[in-house]
């Protein structure tokens, strides 16, 4: 993991003091609450419908035991005992109180943390793949570059004030678990014909009011040089991305008005004056931020066989593991997704215990995964046992990921201002309506996405299903999308017929899954690939007729 | 920071500012331009301007082959939310200008840290700033990340000598 030296330590106090200060000015009401907003904004803080929310920046979702230990004690001594993992990698707490801001951001920089440029229309924290470091079908850990984006973008003077927020991943794998196509910038680590390594860089993805798959803006970009070449499309972005809407505000409008060519031939151009400027970090800097994601030293003596005669243990393997690419290692995704529970929320206890689990199992490394869930990289298969029995007492052994009951979704109207609908409700009526776990599995992976207003935090563009809360005279109303993928099969899930109540929506998802069993070619074939070869008719006779 | 604020100089060269105008915060030691300041179509029409305004829409670039004979570049910020003046200024450091670049208008104190790191080295704030806190942001941060227009070293030319 990255640790902080003296110049990244310097920089977070200052922030931290800066901010303190202008919180300062604020209660003195020497600014104004317009001016106020910005800067509170760009340090993670928003008022919500109840309190200020406040968005903790985890980069590129991954944190140490003591980190993740610190979130804990945010949660209780701050909140309300809890704290909800984010589709951005990051972690929310709902209920903070401004006049003790800044105890809590002198508590977060003691473990190298802070909650910059997690909100405002600058570049929100880089998010990556939760197998970072740990996938077999990997070129190199994606985690460093991610890093030498979140040091670039930190306080960038130029970018600060953007036309709307800017969102970069990074991958290195062909399979895409950061949904790379539905940011701002997204970046895929590749080897060119002569083996150097270098980015795939797609400009102008996003989910929100307009979804939009990404371009590629550049088929190869040597690694050496991405941060001028980010520095050239952000430029380009600064420059022309409309501020006359801000429904229309984010880069894909810029890209889509411009035409992909035309956008490459302006990014381009300015490449080719910023290129010269020595913008780019020199190699000693990737190496020694490379260097701090190395390999974990792995017990090679470590068994590669696993006793699955505990039946439910089999099961959560089966669902919740992942090949490592180090024999004897295996990948465990803990779900935050527990019957009956508010997708992506931990206790300060359960948040507690994974820091525990994670030191004493999983080198001390904890990922968030975009579909708020979260992931020990590095297990021993020796250990899984003991880590799946601790999980399970504290009920984060949910065997569910990517089931019918592993759905993301947004906070909504229980705790947002701009939202129409609920979203929480209607997740955890889904769940329960296919509460039997035998009965998940058999219907295989399938991602519902809710969100509970046009903005799109529950990313229901991209779901399998997605569901969108709408208003309707004054009723929360859900409309059903389908056939969204934010893999590396990228999709956007459409609309298919009228919306529908609370209780309607849950029935209709009902009737879509039975359909789906009854015409599926096999087991394999998922809901979405069902979806995909026969098309929306059937599927809209299915919940309609 | 402030070391090269020369406020006295402000004084010497400007009429007596009208009734409670604030005093503009100017980085630089050479005589202000009193001229007057044309909007780029004007100085675009006629050269005899040596100072010329950009307002946001503005591209900074057609002012290139210009630089030569211009003293002062006055970017407009209506709306300090409205970004496209950072990369105005920068973009002109870029082509290397030498000369004023001040900003106008909706500049608050907490974006001049920013300002004076793309190249803003004068500042005619529409409401008055307060100097000590001014003073307290510009000597804020110890280093930076990036480069920018200021010449400051990033973290990375620190780390690496």
């Amino acid at each position: 993991m990255y640790r902080y030296d003296q110049y990244d330590q310097a920089i977070v106090d200052a922030r931290v003091a800066e901010f303190k200060e202008q919180v300062g000015r604020r209660m003195r009401n020497e600014i104004t609450e317009d001016q106020f907003k910005p800067l509170r904004l760009m340090n993670g803080l928003y008022l919500q419908l109840h309190a200020y929310m406040l968005r903790v920046a985890i980069p590129y979702g991954t944190l140490s035991g003591t980190q993740m230990r610190m979130l804990a004690h945010i949660a209780r001594k701050y909140d309300r005992d809890y704290g909800h993992f984010t589709t951005r990698q990051n972690i929310q707490y709902n209920w903070i109180k401004l006049e003790q801001f800044a105890d809590l951001l002198d508590d977060l920089s003691k473990v190298e943390m802070h909650a910059f440029q997690t909100s405002g229309n600058c570049i929100r924290n880089i998010s990556s793949d939760q197998f970072a470091g740990a996938a077999a079908d990997e070129l190199a850990d994606p985690r460093p570059y991610a890093e030498l984006l979140r040091q670039w973008s930190t306080l960038h003077p130029e970018f600060s004030f953007l036309p709307r927020k800017f969102k970069i991943a990074v991958i290195a794998s062909d399979t895409d678990r950061a949904a790379i196509q539905l940011h701002d910038i997204g970046l895929q680590l590749i080897k060119n014909e002569a083996g150097d390594l270098g980015f795939r860089v797609y400009v102008g993805g996003g989910m929100g009011r307009t979804p939009v798959i990404g371009s590629i803006v550049r088929e190869f970009i040597p690694v050496g040089q991405f941060l001028s070449y980010s520095e050239a499309i952000l430029r380009v972005y600064n420059r022309y991305g409309r501020r006359d809407n801000i429904y229309k505000a984010r880069i894909k409008i810029l890209v889509n008005e411009l035409g992909i060519a035309e956008f490459t031939r302006q990014v381009e151009a300015e490449w080719a004056l910023l290129e010269p400027l020595g913008l780019d970090a020199p190699q000693a800097e990737y190496a020694r931020i490379i260097a701090q994601f190395p390999e974990p030293a792995y017990d090679l003596a470590a068994p590669d066989t696993l006793d699955l005669s505990d039946p439910d243990f089999a099961v959560w393997v089966k669902q919740n593991v992942h090949a490592h690419k180090q024999p004897g290692y295996a990948i465990a995704t803990i779900s935050l997704k527990p019957k009956g529970g508010i997708p992506g929320d931990a206790s300060s206890a359960q948040m507690d215990l994974i820091a525990d689990l994670a030191e004493k199992y999983a080198q001390d490394e904890i990922r968030v995964t975009h579909s708020q869930n979260l992931v020990l990289a590095h297990v021993r298969k020796a250990d899984l046992y003991a880590l799946w029995s601790a999980l399970a007492e504290a009920d984060l052994a949910t065997p569910n990921l990517d089931l019918v009951s592993d759905i993301i979704a947004c906070p909504g109207m229980d705790y947002c201002t701009l939202a129409n609908a609920r979203s929480i409700p209607i997740a955890q009526k889904i769940a329960a309506k296919f509460e039997d776990l035998e009965t998940q599995r058999d219907i295989g992976e399938l991602k519902i996405k809710v969100s509970g207003c046009i903005n799109g935090c529950g990313h229901h563009h991209a779901g399998h299903i997605g569901i969108l809360g709408v208003d309707k005279k004054g009723e929360e109303s859900y409309q059903l999308l389908l056939g969204g993928s934010g893999a590396e099969d990228t999709s956007l899930a459409k609309i298919l017929g009228p919306g529908f109540d609370e209780n309607g929506i849950v029935d209709a998802v009902d009737k879509l899954v039975a359909f789906y069993r009854t015409v599926r070619t096999g087991p394999s074939e998922r809901f979405l690939d069902t979806y995909r070869r026969l098309g929306a008719a059937p599927f809209k006779e299915a919940v309609y007729a | 920071m402030l070391d090269n604020q020369d406020q006295q100089a402000v004084g010497a060269a400007v009429p007596p500012p009208l009734s409670d105008a604030p005093a503009p915060l100017r980085f630089r030691t050479d005589t202000p331009d009193d001229g007057p300041i044309a909007p780029l179509a004007d100085f675009l029409a006629n050269s005899n301007f040596a100072a010329v305004r950009l307002d946001p829409a503005d591209d900074a670039r057609a002012l290139v082959p210009h630089l030569g004979r211009l003293k002062l570049i006055e970017v407009a910020f209506p709306k300090f939310r409205d970004g496209r003046g950072y990369s105005a200024a920068r973009i002109l450091r870029e082509a290397g200008f030498k000369g004023e670049i001040r900003a106008a208008g909706d500049v608050l104190v907490d974006q001049i840290g920013f300002m004076r790191r793309v190249g803003f080295d004068s500042f005619a704030p529409a409401k008055p700033l307060d100097p000590t806190v001014v003073k307290l942001t510009l000597e804020r941060y110890p280093y930076v990340y990036m480069k920018a227009a200021d010449g400051k070293q990033p973290v990375w030319a620190l780390r690496h000598g």
